[in-house]
């Protein structure tokens, strides 16, 4: 969108941005059309509380127009990266660039971004309108021209004709809309959202996942969306970084991070692995190399079934059995003494031949492709 | 009160005493700023009459401790929202060495005896050679003042989400805009409770008052002097009676408020 480039939205920026900031002549504005800048970009940021390294040592690109997920446990550094990036934290150490930019020193009123908040943040006291449109008042933005772009930003999150109701006559669903509204209607170069969907329900939640998709398309404002639900980071994101203990552990596309797990933590936290280490891993690869290998790609087959060359197998028996209607979730003991996860699609089975399953000696096989090598 | 019906009679019988207790020497106020009697308090009334208000109207050095009274508490009021308010907000939204302590020692004052702050501000004023004035019941009154806004606004700081501010310098508003526009609104109904409560706490305040005073008298100082040496005994009643009236609709307005949004 930067000089009224590349991007051409449908119908929310028919205002080039420009319009949008000479309004505000505090607002970074000196950006070049054709920059080949990272929308945002951190270099070696640390952010450290005291003693606690919340951010240490994290480097990371996000491209123009990308959906990118911070991915991580709580604690892990992903709330406090977005909060660096929107300006309510200082990094102790590194620099922090948007769109090629240093403003590791601005304040957040000062940065092109808009931030939609875990809690929502609304405020009470004003209609759903003028939250929605705060920010084109602080920016002394016409009336005329505030009330059409308003109007543009219900319609977009589809809560056309609620300008006038309060936040606390909205359900959490419409309250989380009008936060979306409020950020996106100052047309920002990137968008941050921490955890939004975290207080919906599960319904609402997958509908709203698809909708934020939906909306990314067409604004194509860059995104980046902190969540801890590993499924929702890998619906949404075109890119995503799995943050542990303030550091990032991996980046790349959700195919990526779910078929080839850089490390021991990602395959656990993305998706269900098993870790296969020491002794086991070795009488099975003939190397001592931990690997992880996915519980839907392990087959279980009866002990006398033959194995192909590019196949790995071990024995084991099957200790528990989990019917979840889709799927079976197998637990099988290996002699050497560990679990192994094994999920089956119920294609022709039934509940009552999975549960029949318990105590039999198995063999579990999977092809050598699937096995990821991990650092430990 | 959702089962009424079953409500042991002593317990009635408690509340019922405790409440008179509280309220009939009100009313025996109220009662006795009517009677014809100007000496003592005889009863039955030997007469009714109107005549002290009038009488009471006519009296400048009534009107003086008036005067004064409303100045202190306005000027004490004035100070203990900006002061306040401003405490408040640094407690809450920053975390610095000492902070407990800050809010502790501001609430202080409240708590300690108003003859020990009394005694301490007459020395400290004697002790800095300041002469009694205007000025120094002021400076007396806002030390408890502050309280009453500080406990309100930081209560209703605590209830309203920290991110509002963040969400507001997101969206393109400095720390000026914000406060205008989100912070104020947010605590407004917590100052004016506040505010109404330091005015009322003021206005009627006896102890510390006496400590920084000089030769002025605000009214319950006044009331006072006239307890000790009587004279029209029913004008003190009559002024008693507008105190009681003054005072009780910011408090009434004041509880009103804050329960609205609680």
């Amino acid at each position: 969108m930067a000089g009224g480039g590349s991007f051409a939205p449908p119908a929310l920026c028919r205002k080039p941005r420009e319009a949008a900031i000479s309004h505000s002549p505090s607002a970074i504005v000196t950006h070049s059309s054709s920059s080949p800048a990272p929308a945002v970009s951190f270099v070696n940021v640390s952010r450290h509380f005291g003693e606690v390294k919340a951010v240490d040592g994290v480097s990371l690109d996000i491209n123009d127009g990308e959906f990118f997920s911070l991915l991580g446990p709580s604690g892990s550094g992903k709330t406090t990266c977005l909060r660096l990036v929107a300006g309510f934290e200082q990094p102790t150490a590194g620099s922090i660039q948007l769109h090629g930019e240093e403003v590791a020193n601005l304040p957040p009123y000062e940065r092109d971004v808009n931030t939609v908040f875990q809690d929502y943040a609304l405020f009470p006291h004003m209609t759903v309108g003028e939250n929605v449109a705060y920010g084109l008042m602080i920016k002394k933005v016409p009336k005329p021209e505030r009330d059409k772009r308003l109007g543009e930003m219900l319609e977009l999150v589809r809560l056309p004709g609620l300008a006038g109701r309060r936040p606390s006559q909205l359900s959490g669903g419409q309250r989380q809309r009008v936060a979306l509204a409020r950020a996106l209607i100052n047309h920002p170069r990137v968008l941050l959202l921490d955890e939004p969907l975290g207080a919906l329900d599960l319904k609402l939640r997958q509908q709203m996942q698809i909708e934020l998709k939906a909306i990314q398309r067409q604004v194509r404002i860059t995104f980046v969306f902190v969540t801890h639900d590993q499924e929702e980071a890998l619906t949404m994101s075109d890119r995503l970084a799995v943050f542990n203990l303030g550091k990032i552990e991996q980046i790349g596309s959700p195919a990526e991070v779910y078929e080839h797990p850089a490390t021991a933590f990602v395959a656990g936290f993305v998706g269900v692995s098993n870790l296969i280490r020491g002794e086991i891993a070795q009488a099975i690869t003939g190397s001592a190399q931990t690997f992880s290998i996915r519980p839907e790609k392990i087959q279980l087959r009866d002990l006398g079934q033959p194995v192909s060359g590019d196949e790995y197998s071990v024995e084991g028996r099957i200790r528990d059995v989990i019917y979840l209607g889709m799927h079976t979730r197998y637990l099988v003991e290996l002699s050497g003494g560990s679990d192994l996860t094994v999920v089956e699609q119920n294609l022709r089975t039934t509940s009552m031949d999975v549960l029949a399953a318990r105590g039999r000696a198995v063999r579990l096989v999977w092809q050598k492709a699937h096995v990821r090598p991990v650092g430990n | 009160m959702t089962n009424t019906s079953r409500k042991p009679p002593a317990l009635i019988i408690a509340t019922v005493g405790a409440l008179l207790f509280l309220h009939v020497p009100l009313a025996i106020i109220l009662l006795y700023s009517f009677t014809t009697d100007d000496r003592t308090y005889t009863f039955p009334l030997p007469g009714l009459t109107l005549r002290w208000f009038p009488t009471a109207w006519a009296r400048a050095d009534l009107w003086q401790a008036l005067w004064l009274s409303v100045k202190v508490a306005g000027v004490a009021t004035a100070i203990a929202l900006t002061l306040g308010s401003l405490i408040a907000l640094a407690i809450y939204r920053s975390k610095f060495f000492g902070r407990e302590a800050i809010s502790f020692l501001v609430i202080l004052p409240i708590a300690l005896p108003g003859i020990v702050t009394g005694i301490a501000l007459r020395s400290a004023l004697s002790l800095l050679d300041l002469n009694f004035s205007y000025w120094t019941i002021v400076v007396g009154h806002a030390t408890f003042c502050v309280v009453t806004v500080y406990n309100n606004v930081i209560a209703r700081l605590r209830r309203t989400s920290a991110s509002q501010i963040e969400a507001s310098m997101d969206l393109g508003a400095n720390s000026f805009q914000t406060f205008r526009y989100i912070v104020l609104p947010a605590i407004a109904t917590a100052l004016l409770a506040g505010g109404m409560l330091a005015f009322a706490l003021s206005f009627d305040e006896v102890i510390v008052t006496t400590f920084t005073a000089g030769q002025q008298a605000t009214l319950p100082i006044w009331i006072f002097s006239q307890l000790v040496r009587p004279r029209d005994r029913p004008v003190t009643n009559v002024v008693a009676v507008f105190v009681i009236a003054i005072t009780a609709i910011p408090i009434l307005l004041a509880h009103r408020l804050t329960s609205k949004d609680a």
